[in-house]
């Protein structure tokens, strides 16, 4: 039981993360972009795919952060204070966004919250990154706490993560609207997507070659025998996938791409669990030092395993009932 | 000057949270009015429930994009200003916010999409369960959040092991002590709230002279339902305070400004109290009035601050003033719905024109009263962070009161823009009243995903050119 519950947390916690990077990703990489929409019905438009969803999307944000901290308070405790800078700089950058979707429709002039969903959302993306790339680097971490310096994640290899994120998001939210938006957003968000399907690749390569040149337990993890038989497929499956993305794109298809960039994504994030486990906060807190008693995790994990499946259920059928194109200027009377 | 990180964390925190509060008093009450006015919509097929229900939607969505994201600051902040709490309490109270997110926010967020932009892609009876969802969905956020704050209060249900509270009874450590006065007091304050709203909304279109049917509709369900909420809230509020006296007694102490234990206890109407001092200045006081509100007993004796030591003393002005604002605006309540009723009986409620003016003009008094209730409660937990077991000097984060200060900066400047802007548009909205052409232009278009405030912005440009 002391063994398995950090487990089955830690799988949980992941899948939150994954589900937030995934579902607010496009919505994020939608702010990223927006300052490609031709004009404002094109950015009415480009607003309209994500509108019902982004509330419901940042929700895993929480889940995660919560979710965290109820499973491994430890490491909450430590990464938080770590982060402090990108993590409340995110927070103010998701305040912009957010708000701005209801409060541009009613202010006399949209300029301003245009330009705060786009800043916000670029702001929010790059300090995720930054926050994932500081966690891959290590916290310095002395009796359980906290005890590096306030400016340790500062590093080019972080800063380097943020910007791969905010191309990564913008990624996402090209092909997303490739599946979601007609006319000339979609037409242009291909062009988009195949340029950005690019660079994110080229970052993508940056850090996996990066991270194991310099950290050892990175190297470690990967090219040590038996490891390295089991894990080549992934970064073959990558390539594979991102050959049949470009193709996809080409081929019109309006689904697929989505998809794949999804399907991309997961592979990028198994890359770097399998670089981190089973620590939690690299290099020296695994998930076990730092979870929370069994009685805790028992007793969210009841109501987890109950609750996950309703609330599955439902962004499925909130997805499901909002199907469909939005068009150009299609709301306007 | 030196800087007190312990200080900063906690006017930051204070800041965001008092910030975040406005919201949630408002969005729970709202919620549940507009789920009744769709239901009276369904049961009678008037339309103007509909109208109304449409009229508040669009307010709701304003006001609940802020109280999320506001929110959302809330969650990070345990780690980032207070890890050493989040690592003492995390087993106990991680949990039941974790129940918070699962059980409320998922559902209100998904909801909340179909009640925004659903109305043409749903039957009507999903639309106004959409409605009711997200209104039992805020009311179970509130559930959660107040059984993690009462357990700071009354933390029991725990053993303290290697320095951290472990769980030991769940069912304990949800309904503790505080939590069902504390729960009951809040989720009533919030519908008083939006009850006063509700009822100066309709004061202010009939004394404009306009949406005359609405504004009736509005001000007969508000006040009916003050008149029943207001009194109850002081029955609930003196309930809770003897619970407080039993737990925190120097939180009581403080709040009625009493420093000897050892006399009846004078029910302080205002005085000035001086903590150096130890005693009242400018005190107008009816004797023994305290202890015969706590104890039933003009004799009776309850603990007074001087029982403590200065250290273990709550921040007295807070308490004390935060405490007689809220009770006077709750009187307020009373004698405004009351005299409201008595005007509606009378048959004159709606040409009144002072009366409506006063209403009018007093929407905030529920935001005010929340606001300074929650500073009564909070800062009377002071000094410690969970009561008798973690002090807030020892829970706050190792980081520097540089990195705090800029960041309570940047709070108050990001604040400031967002939510000044966004009570500017909500005023606005409510300017436009709930005839607007939007509605009509929405409905004529199916099957597409509405903006919910679209046609009323469009509507505002136009009238302004």
């Amino acid at each position: 039981m002391e063994w398995y519950l950090p487990v089955i947390w830690a799988a949980l916690i992941g899948t939150a993360v994954a589900m937030y990077v995934i579902l607010d990703g496009f919505d994020l990489g939608i702010g990223i972009l927006f300052p490609f929409a031709r004009n404002e019905a094109q950015r009415d438009q480009m607003m309209r795919t994500i509108a019902p969803f982004w509330d419901g999307n940042e929700t895993w944000l929480v889940l995660g952060g919560g979710g965290l901290w109820v499973a491994f308070p430890t490491a909450y405790a430590v990464i938080m204070p770590a982060m402090y800078l990108p993590v409340i700089v995110m927070l103010l950058g998701l305040i912009f966004r957010g708000v701005a979707f209801e409060f541009r429709l009613v202010s006399e002039s949209k300029r301003w919250w245009n330009r705060a969903f786009n800043i916000g959302s670029i702001v929010a993306a790059f300090s995720q990154g930054v926050i994932l790339g500081g966690l891959i680097q290590g916290i310095t971490v002395k009796d359980g706490q906290f005890a590096g310096g306030h400016f340790d994640w500062l590093t080019p290899f972080a800063l380097l993560c943020g910007v791969s994120l905010v191309f990564g998001y913008a990624f996402l939210g090209a092909t997303w609207l490739i599946m979601k938006a007609d006319g000339e957003v979609g037409e242009r968000a291909r062009t988009q997507a195949r340029l950005m399907l690019l660079i994110v690749l080229g970052f993508m390569a940056a850090v996996s070659l990066y991270t194991p040149i310099a950290f050892e337990r990175i190297a470690q993890r990967w090219f040590s025998l038996p490891n390295f038989y089991f894990l080549w497929p992934v970064p073959l499956l990558t390539i594979f996938l991102a050959a049949m993305l470009w193709r996809w794109i080409g081929r019109r298809r309006e689904v697929l791409p989505f998809v794949a960039s999804i399907g991309l994504f997961l592979l990028g994030y198994l890359g770097l669990v399998i670089s981190s486990y089973p620590y939690l906060v690299p290099p020296t807190l695994t998930i076990w030092d730092t979870a929370a008693v069994p009685a805790s995790q028992i007793f969210m994990l009841i109501g987890t395993l109950f609750l996950l499946p309703i609330i599955l259920g439902y962004v499925i059928f909130i997805y499901w009932l909002f199907r469909g194109k939005v068009k150009e200027g299609e709301s306007y009377h | 000057m030196d800087l007190d990180p312990v200080l900063l964390a906690r006017i930051q925190f204070a800041f965001t949270v008092t910030f975040h509060i406005i919201f949630p008093s408002f969005t729970i009450g709202l919620s549940a009015y507009i789920a009744t006015l769709g239901v009276m919509w369904l049961r009678t097929d008037q339309e103007r429930y509909h109208r109304l229900m449409r009229f508040w939607t669009k307010i709701f969505a304003v006001s609940f994009a802020m109280g999320v994201v506001s929110g959302i600051v809330l969650s990070y902040q345990f780690g980032t200003n207070w890890s050493r709490f989040s690592v003492f309490a995390g087993n106990v109270v991680g949990p039941l916010i974790g129940y918070e997110v699962l059980t409320a926010f998922f559902l209100e967020a998904t909801f909340l999409g179909i009640l925004l932009f659903g109305f043409n892609r749903v039957p009507p009876w999903l639309y106004v369960m959409s409605a009711a969802i997200v209104a039992i969905g805020t009311s179970m956020s509130a559930f959660w959040i107040l059984s993690a704050n009462s357990w700071m209060q009354t933390p029991v249900g725990h053993e303290i092991r290697n320095g951290v509270a472990v769980p030991v009874d769940w069912l304990t450590i949800v309904f503790n002590p505080s939590f069902p006065y504390r729960l009951t007091h809040m989720l009533n304050a919030a519908y008083l709230t939006t009850g006063f709203v509700v009822l100066a909304v309709g004061a202010r279109y009939l004394l404009a002279g306009k949406h005359i049917e609405d504004a009736r509709t509005m001000m007969r369900m508000g006040l009916w339902l003050m008149a029943i909420l207001a009194p109850l809230q002081l029955f609930i509020g003196d309930q809770h305070g003897l619970n407080t006296l039993q737990h925190q007694p120097i939180k009581v102490a403080a709040m009625e400004a009493h420093w000897d234990g050892s006399k009846p206890g004078a029910l302080v109407l205002f005085a000035w109290p001086d903590e150096k001092a130890e005693k009242n200045w400018y005190e107008i006081s009816i004797p023994r009035g305290a202890s015969l509100i706590l104890r039933h007993d003009p004799n009776g004796l309850f603990p007074g601050l001087k029982s403590v030591p200065p250290q273990d003393r709550p921040p007295l002005l807070n308490v004390f003033f935060g405490f007689r604002i809220m009770v006077g605006i709750g009187l307020y309540m009373i004698a405004a719905a009351l005299f409201g009723c008595f005007l509606w009986w009378r048959g004159t409620l709606f040409e009144t024109r002072w009366y409506l003016r006063i209403v009018s003009m007093t929407w905030w008094s529920g935001f005010v009263a929340v606001i300074a209730g929650w500073i009564v409660t909070e800062s009377g937990r002071q000094p410690w962070l969970v009561h008798g077991l973690l002090r807030t000097a020892d829970a706050i984060s190792p980081v520097p009161a540089a990195s705090l200060l800029g960041t309570l900066v940047l709070f108050v400047l990001c604040y400031g823009i967002v939510f000044s802007m966004g009570i500017y548009y909500i005023n606005r909205l409510i300017a436009l009243g709930p005839e607007g052409r939007a509605l009509e232009a929405s409905e004529g278009m199916p099957n597409r995903p509405l903006m919910a405030a679209e046609g009323a912005a469009r509507e505002a440009i136009e009238r302004k050119g």
